[in-house]
């Protein structure tokens, strides 16, 4: 196995929230399974086989991207950021910290991939409608809240978002 | 029953939960994060076939892959396999092992297993084994496995059927021949996936030379798992510890032990290292407990001015090809709530449960609950319709009354408490019920398809045994409380640490709630059934109740005055009247680990409690919605959907709220398209989320919350549970509120899910007909 390994094995080089890493992987390594597998960083969840749940979200090169349908080896040279990266250690980021004031999160399996579509969203749209949030969210699958708090969650952090912008 | 304690609020607040910021920033720890050095990873190869025999298995390919450690068959295993567990007396129970031996008897059914040293290469050893089948013949439809000549799901059995179970009271034979009227009706309910996000897996750990088994199985009920699971392997439950880390929901689905379950157990011990398997989500499709899928057939025996006199019911419930330890159950749960929230004292129901050769059910959130409310309430607005009378009062003339609490039904059950009037009520003001009837009618008139919908319903919530509770005050002062009731996302660190904090006094900081292992949780049970509020938070009310008692002996030994005398303060203890005169929870507890305690007590401020009332706590609601279906299309529209739920005294109501949120989108999921679907040979036609329409963000329709509060009075904190309200009340009140835009029609009968093309199809056969309009 170890030869054969090896003989397909590619290098890349990514950074991962703001950490340059040298790595070597399969060619058929997905970009989630690179995560969480050689990165540790387990924050990423699988959900499904299909694409379908948006639970391994991750931002790659500034965009949404579901990171189990990337290759590891299509990373090469980007920059990705994960769940664990959105706020300095042991604090949430003014989204994160919406999520908890509406209880958009109940079991937590889907949060990281909803989280960092939803701040994808309001990267690129400050002030959402409603309809936009539910669109952005199309993507992600939750089974526990029904998404009525996940969109609160986001309205509310759209709302400071703005307010910290305005005032800095 | 309760304590005096200092009234600061927590119970009844809409506290934030603990449990967030290590979630919110991926720090949790669910089963497939935990990794182990030299561990291995397992694959099966699944059959394609529903029902067929096994002719040959050829492993040499895979045995000789790069990286694989282990390939197994059935036949290398033997006998090992789910041990039964018979729920019912008599009942059938064909054999259940972990990979198929001569026979498969379900499409996923695992015929061989791989060890390898990565995931990838586990997978790709599968996909080398060759096995031949030989199809037999199968049958998929409950219904059609009951007819002459049906196939056998399983060929060694004689029947098809599991089990029959028939419960009766009062004079049902009488009842029919006095009515004035009888309602029939023939419901079938969908088959549906529990699609907790998180799929099932396992990690087992061999220690101490084999003789000890950690576990990580992302599951319900560790304890009631890790007893299943040393069974299934012969091994001591003693030396087995379980953790239940984080688990990505489970709604039912997680609650028993699994095929796989046993065998990464049996490989982690048979090769003296650590074995992970995590299923797929197609995995999940073909293996994990489905839920519904009951045929109903029902009579409702009436006077002529809507009094209800009789019911008669017969459930035929499709159980799949296997029998897991809860697969029995929801058909029951169906029948002790038959008659919903009305008074009919002579009622009938026959269970059926049937093999077929499909995933195996079992409870899915709801579990027998959505099937009864929908059984029950279409046939009150049915019989609405059939006598011209008004569906609001129908209901209100057979409501059980609150002065007839606590109230014993037909079948023998105790509703401890309720108030159906003044949630009707509520649901109907909160609804705008006139406005909406005038909307319909105006809309009715421009031969629009606008239809209203009630469902009145209970939540039998707790039961399932005992739970238990252990509150520890430790040395610091600090509070350890261990629970049994092990949660997978409805919040019980911060539900039971408002609680506990409430009772002894302190802040919830001061309080850590644990659960979900084995080694330091004594037994338990689990969450299921709604059961965690009012089973786990009595066992852990009651604990704290013998806590404070204890330390309030030691206080008065300290201060030497007498118990009667101390009274709780914040953070501790004084004496009546006297607050200089006070201790606190880290004084008390330094007495008790000293053995300075009154003569004749032990050391010690520690007290576990086995809550068992013996009675179930019985919530219920009233549901409104408010269709439109598209002629033309026949889209399904839900424009209004109003749910009051009582669910007795509120612990924390964001988390109450959200419990609704999540049921509801589940039970309107069965509504709009949710349906597990097997063709004729019993193959998987919905295996995927590709083709299983869960529903997603844009889908869902605005939700309208209300409650009454009808406090249990048979439990310490006057709660009853909710986590299935939704599921239970709303898929009924939107199949009334379907008929009713259709009955212009002359449509009287459809069944869920309400998918564009199933109602299109009625409408044009409706259109078709003359005479209609």
């Amino acid at each position: 196995m170890a030869a054969q390994a090896e003989s397909l094995a590619v290098s890349i080089n990514v950074t991962v929230n703001g950490v340059k890493h040298d790595a070597v992987v399969e060619p058929r390594t997905l970009l989630v399974y690179f995560l969480r597998e050689d990165l540790g960083l387990t924050g990423t969840h699988v959900g499904c086989d299909t694409s379908q749940c948006g639970a391994c979200t991750i931002n790659l090169n500034g965009r949404a991207v579901k990171s189990c349908t990337v290759l590891a080896v299509q990373a090469n040279g980007a920059e990705v950021t994960t769940i664990e990266g959105l706020a300095p250690a042991k604090t949430l980021n003014p989204l994160q910290e919406s999520f908890r004031e509406k209880h958009g999160l109940q079991c937590g399996y889907c949060t990281p991939g909803v989280v960092m579509v939803a701040q994808y969203l309001l990267e690129t749209n400050p002030n959402p409608t409603e309809e936009e949030i539910r669109h952005a969210l199309d993507g992600n699958l939750c089974r526990c809240t029904g998404y009525v708090n996940i969109v609160e969650a986001i309205r509310l952090a759209a709302e400071k978002m703005r307010s910290q912008h305005v005032s800095s | 029953m309760t304590s005096e304690s200092n009234d600061r609020g927590l119970i009844g607040s809409s506290v934030l939960r603990v449990e967030d910021p290590v979630l919110l920033t991926g720090h949790g720890c669910f089963v497939d994060d935990v990794k182990l050095p030299g561990m291995l990873h397992l694959a099966l190869l699944r059959s394609p076939y529903a029902h067929a025999k096994i002719t040959s298995i050829n492993t040499a390919t895979a045995l000789n892959l790069p990286g694989v450690e282990a390939v197994l068959t059935g036949d290398d295993i033997g006998e090992l396999g789910i041990p039964p567990r018979p729920m019912v007396r008599g009942m059938l129970m064909p054999k259940f092992p972990v990979l198929a031996r001569g026979a498969v008897h379900a499409a996923g059914t695992a015929v061989a297993a791989v060890v390898a040293q990565s995931r990838a290469l586990a997978e790709d050893a599968a996909r080398a084994i060759e096995v031949e089948y030989d199809p037999l013949p199968a049958v998929v439809n409950a219904e059609e496995a009951l007819k002459p000549g049906a196939p056998l799901a399983h060929e060694e059995l004689d029947s098809n059927v599991c089990y029959t179970v028939t419960k009766k009271g009062g004079d049902v034979e009488k009842a029919f021949a006095e009515a004035d009227h009888i309602c029939r009706m023939h419901i079938v309910s969908p088959r549906l996936v529990a699609m907790s996000l998180e799929p099932r897996g396992i990690v087992a750990n061999p220690q101490a030379m084999g003789q000890e088994l950690t576990v990580w199985a992302s599951c319900q009920g560790p304890h009631r798992v890790r007893a299943d699971l040393a069974e299934a392997l012969g091994f001591p439950e003693h030396r087995i510890r379980m953790i239940a880390p984080d688990v990505g929901g489970g709604f039912g689905s997680k609650g028993p032990l699994y095929r796989e379950d046993v065998l990464v157990c049996f490989l982690a011990l048979q090769l003296g290292r650590p074995v992970k398997w995590i299923a797929t989500r197609s995995d999940d499709f073909v293996t994990t407990i489905q839920g519904r899928d009951q045929a109903m057939t029902s009579e409702l025996a009436l006077k002529r001015d809507g009094t209800m006199l009789g019911l008669r019911t017969r459930v035929v419930a499709n159980l799949g090809a296997y029998l897991h330890s809860s697969t029995a159950g929801p058909p029951q749960r169906m029948m002790a709530m038959a008659p919903g929230c009305y008074q009919i004292q002579n009622v009938q129901v026959d269970v059926v449960a049937v093999f077929t050769n499909t995933v195996p059910t079992g409870p899915y959130r709801g579990a027998g609950r959505p099937e009864s409310v929908q059984n029950i309430e279409r046939l009150v607005d049915m019989a609405a319709v059939e006598l011209g009378l008004d569906r609001l009062e129908i209901r209100r003339k057979n409501f059980i009354r609150p002065d007839q609490f606590p109230y014993l039904t037909g079948l023998n059950v105790e509703y401890d408490s309720g108030d159906y009037e003044k949630s009707l009520d509520e649901a109907l003001r909160l609804s705008d019920y006139k406005g909406l009837v005038r909307y319909r009618g105006e809309a009715r008139k421009r031969g629009e398809l606008i239809g209203i919908g009630i469902s009145t319903f209970v939540e039998p919530s707790g039961g399932a045994g005992f739970e238990s509770g252990t509150v520890r005050v430790e040395r610091s002062g600090v509070i350890t409380v261990l629970t049994g009731s092990s949660a997978h996302g409805q919040g019980h660190e911060t539900a039971f640490a408002q609680v506990a904090a409430e009772k002894l006094g302190v802040t919830m900081d001061q309080v850590a709630v644990r659960h979900g292992d084995t080694l330091a949780v004594q037994q338990g049970v689990g969450t299921f059934g709604s059961r965690s509020a009012v089973m786990g938070g009595g066992a852990m009310t009651v604990a704290v109740e013998r806590v404070v008692e204890k330390a309030k002996l030691i206080a008065g030994h300290i201060m030497e005055a007498a118990p009667g005398d101390i009274v709780q303060t914040e953070g501790g203890f004084a004496v009546a009247g006297v607050p200089e005169k006070n201790l606190s929870w880290r004084q008390i507890a330094g007495a008790a680990y000293s053995g300075r305690v009154p003569a004749g007590m032990e050391s010690g401020l520690q007290e576990t409690a086995f809550y068992d009332p013996k009675r179930e706590a019985w919530g219920f609601g009233a549901h409104v919605a408010v269709v439109r279906i598209d002629r033309e299309t026949g889209e399904l529209k839900i424009e209004k959907l109003v749910l009051v739920d009582d669910c007795g005294v509120l612990i924390n109501p964001m988390i109450v709220e959200g419990q609704v949120h999540g049921g509801v989108t589940q039970g309107l999921g069965e509504v709009l398209g949710e349906h597990m679907i097997f063709g004729e040979d019993g193959e998987v036609l919905t295996g995927s989320l590709m083709n299983y329409p869960v529903l997603r963000a844009s889908d869902m329709p605005p939700l309208l919350l209300g409650e009454t509060v009808t406090p249990n009075p048979f439990h310490p904190l006057g709660v009853k549970g909710v986590g299935e309200a939704g599921t239970n009340g709303a898929p009924a009140a939107l199949a009334n509120a379907v008929l009713d835009a259709l009955a212009p029609l002359g449509i009287r009968d459809i069944d869920m899910p309400y998918t564009a093309p199933k109602l299109w199809a009625a409408i044009q056969r409706a259109q078709s007909k003359p005479g209609t309009e």
